[in-house]
């Protein structure tokens, strides 16, 4: 190889400077490392975002759906109570609520409505309408017979489709007025009261003044002849009503629960029992929790999945790039380096899942809302929180894919080609 | 084996010395260097190899396959480092030194071409030129220099106009130059070729041969490993190894 110059002749070096690749190119390389394989980074970065995805949506959801929950649970359930005769009462049950029980219930502070229910026994008579030489009516049929206070209507928030409901009147003179429910209306072919229908059980006949539509309360009086407590004291020697109904104002529930049996037996309240709603605040606590641990669960685990996925797509990748390794480490690349870049790499992989997956979990979360007219619930720290969470998972996930990249030999790495 | 001057103790980290004849140093000193691997049996890749090289001189190393070559230039260029022996690199103890350390000297010193190009195919000409910088740091000013620094390097190899092609798009011989442009890159003072050549069709190695013969002529320090006589015929100094051992030829 000649001609050539003279060799420069040059001192000797006193000392190495010290390593130096600046932040720039270290993150210009990661990235032109992540899309050399935009597929595969792709498919990878998608099961980040369905890890944070189905994180970001669960952790909106169970909120907005216990909010939801309780707020039903506010508006109807937290305010029924029904009193009933304890089994520790014994052979009294029959006769331990007292026919006066609405008036005494509705004169607690706090009582919105109340009535009381109770079947009757009509010895098996059967219950059929008018005409009775109809061939293809079904005939005669057995229905459960109720006999209520004016009140439960009120209480049970029952709704009419027809007709009215009986009152006091009915009651005190034991008028033979019955109620149906729509389903008992249904059975006995019944469906409009314009025409004063009438139905006979057994060999009594009693008019019909109104069919119930729906009731928001004791859903067993859709299916039921209701008739007057007075009248079926008269007609069927009714003993005593056998619950009381009970609607109360919001936050007085606590309240009547324990005024009512005093109330209703004052000289044994242990004779009653008391069915009330348990305190809203503790149920949407519970309700809220139950939601959490379960949706958190699945987060969880499809976070795990992502993070086994990242893991094993890095983990892939060094592998793959042993010659591109060897040749960093050529170029005077040191481990710390071949760490970084991996590590970016990886971190960036997270980090973009979990912005994709954030946005999408909250657009998951408007869209389920939307659906059901729901209002969309969701902590602001969720949405924020989860790229950072991605991110991590990224980080996490790539550190021992980069601690075998930084591994490597540079001769060994060389010999395996780019 | 060369015959080497007295040893000098090396003085990696001592402070600014005063200019003087004494101070003026071989890029390359090997002393008694021996490199074996496993354990039983063991094998001696290299045994008791002394050698030293100026700067600006031009050494083929031939020898056939196994003979240890490839090891010595992995020694040469600080990926190896040796069992025992000392290596002296423009006047730098490298044996006494830290991983850390022994990457940026590749970084700063060595340049490398290999047999098999080993282009990033993803990535375009002009970045794998510039790759060569980027383990240098530098201000940011250098930084912004970068792409112009390497269509100069394209440029002296005769690529400049290929600077945006991926290397899949090119022959071998052009892979060759672009490899050969990463290392004139980073204005190295030591180039390790390890079979230039060897995946090259007879015009593209005189081609290559060519760019050798204009970089010797420049000053650059070059160390050809080849089997090939035609390559090793091209520089000015010739070591055959056998077995490990290093002897000098005419």
């Amino acid at each position: 190889m000649s001609p050539r110059s003279p060799a420069p002749r040059r001192r000797r070096r006193t000392a190495v400077p010290g390593p130096s690749m600046s932040a720039r190119d270290l993150l210009g390389e990661a990235f032109a490392g992540l899309l050399a394989r935009p597929a595969r980074v792709l498919l990878t970065v998608l099961g980040t975002v369905i890890g944070v995805g189905a994180l970001v949506a669960t952790l909106g959801l169970s909120k907005t759906a216990s909010n939801q929950i309780v707020g039903h649970f506010d508006a109807l359930e937290a305010t029924d109570i029904v009193v009933s005769p304890s089994v520790r009462g014994g052979g009294a049950r029959g006769a331990v609520l007292p026919w006066d029980a609405e008036a005494r219930l509705r004169r607690l502070n706090g009582v919105v409505a109340a009535g009381t229910i109770a079947d009757v026994d009509v010895r098996g008579a059967l219950v059929r309408s008018v005409p009775i030489n109809d061939p293809l009516a079904a005939g005669a049929t057995q229905l459960p017979m109720k006999a209520v206070s004016p009140g439960v209507f009120q209480a049970v928030h029952a709704g009419l489709t027809a007709g009215r409901f009986f009152d006091a009147g009915h009651s005190q003179r034991g008028d033979r007025v019955v109620v149906l429910g729509v389903n008992a209306a249904r059975r006995v072919g019944i469906s409009r009261v314009d025409q004063q229908p009438a139905i006979f059980i057994g060999d009594r006949l009693y008019v019909v003044i109104g069919i119930l539509s729906a009731v928001r309360r004791q859903p067993t009086l859709l299916g039921a002849v209701i008739m007057p407590e007075g009248t079926a004291r008269r007609e069927f020697g009714l003993a005593a009503p056998a619950l009381a109904q009970v609607e109360t104002r919001i936050g007085a529930v606590d309240l009547i629960a324990r005024q009512a049996p005093v109330a209703l037996s004052p000289s044994d309240p242990k004779l009653l029992k008391v069915a009330a709603p348990p305190d809203p605040r503790e149920l949407r606590g519970e309700v809220k929790n139950d939601l959490n641990a379960l949706f958190l669960l699945l987060g969880g685990v499809s976070l795990l999945v992502g993070a086994i996925g990242i893991a094993n797509v890095t983990l892939v990748s060094v592998l793959e790039r042993v010659g591109e390794i060897g040749l960093r480490r050529a170029l005077g690349a040191g481990r710390q380096h071949i760490a970084g870049q991996f590590l970016l790499e990886s971190t960036a992989m997270g980090l973009a899942g979990g912005v994709i997956g954030a946005s999408a979990g909250t657009l998951v979360i408007v869209a389920v809302s939307a659906a059901n007219t729901w209002t969309p619930v969701l902590d602001p720290w969720v949405p924020l929180g989860a790229p950072l969470l991605g991110a991590l998972i990224g980080l996490l996930s790539g550190t021992y894919p980069a601690l075998r990249a930084a591994a490597l030999e540079p001769v060994e790495a060389l010999r395996a080609g780019t | 084996m060369t015959a080497e001057p007295a040893p000098r103790p090396p003085q990696p980290d001592a402070g600014p010395a005063p200019v003087a004849e004494s101070d003026v140093v071989p890029i390359v000193e090997l002393r008694h260097i021996t490199r074996e691997f496993g354990t039983e049996p063991r094998v001696r890749a290299l045994r008791d190899v002394d050698l030293t090289l100026d700067h600006g001189s031009s050494l083929a190393i031939v020898g056939v396959s196994g003979s240890g070559k490839s090891t010595l230039l992995n020694v040469l260029g600080c990926l190896d480092r040796p069992t025992s022996g000392t290596y002296l690199l423009d006047g730098i103890d490298v044996s006494r030194l830290d991983e850390r350390l022994r990457a940026v000297l590749r970084a700063e010193v060595i340049g490398f071409v290999f047999q098999t190009f080993n282009l990033l195919a993803h990535r375009s000409v002009l970045d794998n030129v510039m790759l060569a910088e980027v383990y240098r740091g530098g201000s940011r000013e250098g930084r912004e220099g970068r792409a112009d620094r390497a269509l100069t390097a394209l440029e002296r190899v005769g690529m400049q106009d290929r600077a945006r092609f991926l290397p899949t798009r090119l022959s071998g011989g052009e892979q060759q130059r672009v490899a050969i442009a990463r290392a004139l890159m980073a204005d190295h003072s030591l180039l390790l070729c390890d079979e230039p050549t060897g995946n090259l069709d007879s015009a593209n190695t005189d081609s290559v041969l060519g760019l050798f013969d204009e970089l010797s002529a420049g000053g650059l320090t070059l160390v050809i490993v080849t089997h090939e006589e035609q390559v090793a015929a091209h520089a000015e100094r010739r070591v055959r190894m056998v077995d490990g051992v290093l002897t000098e030829e005419p």
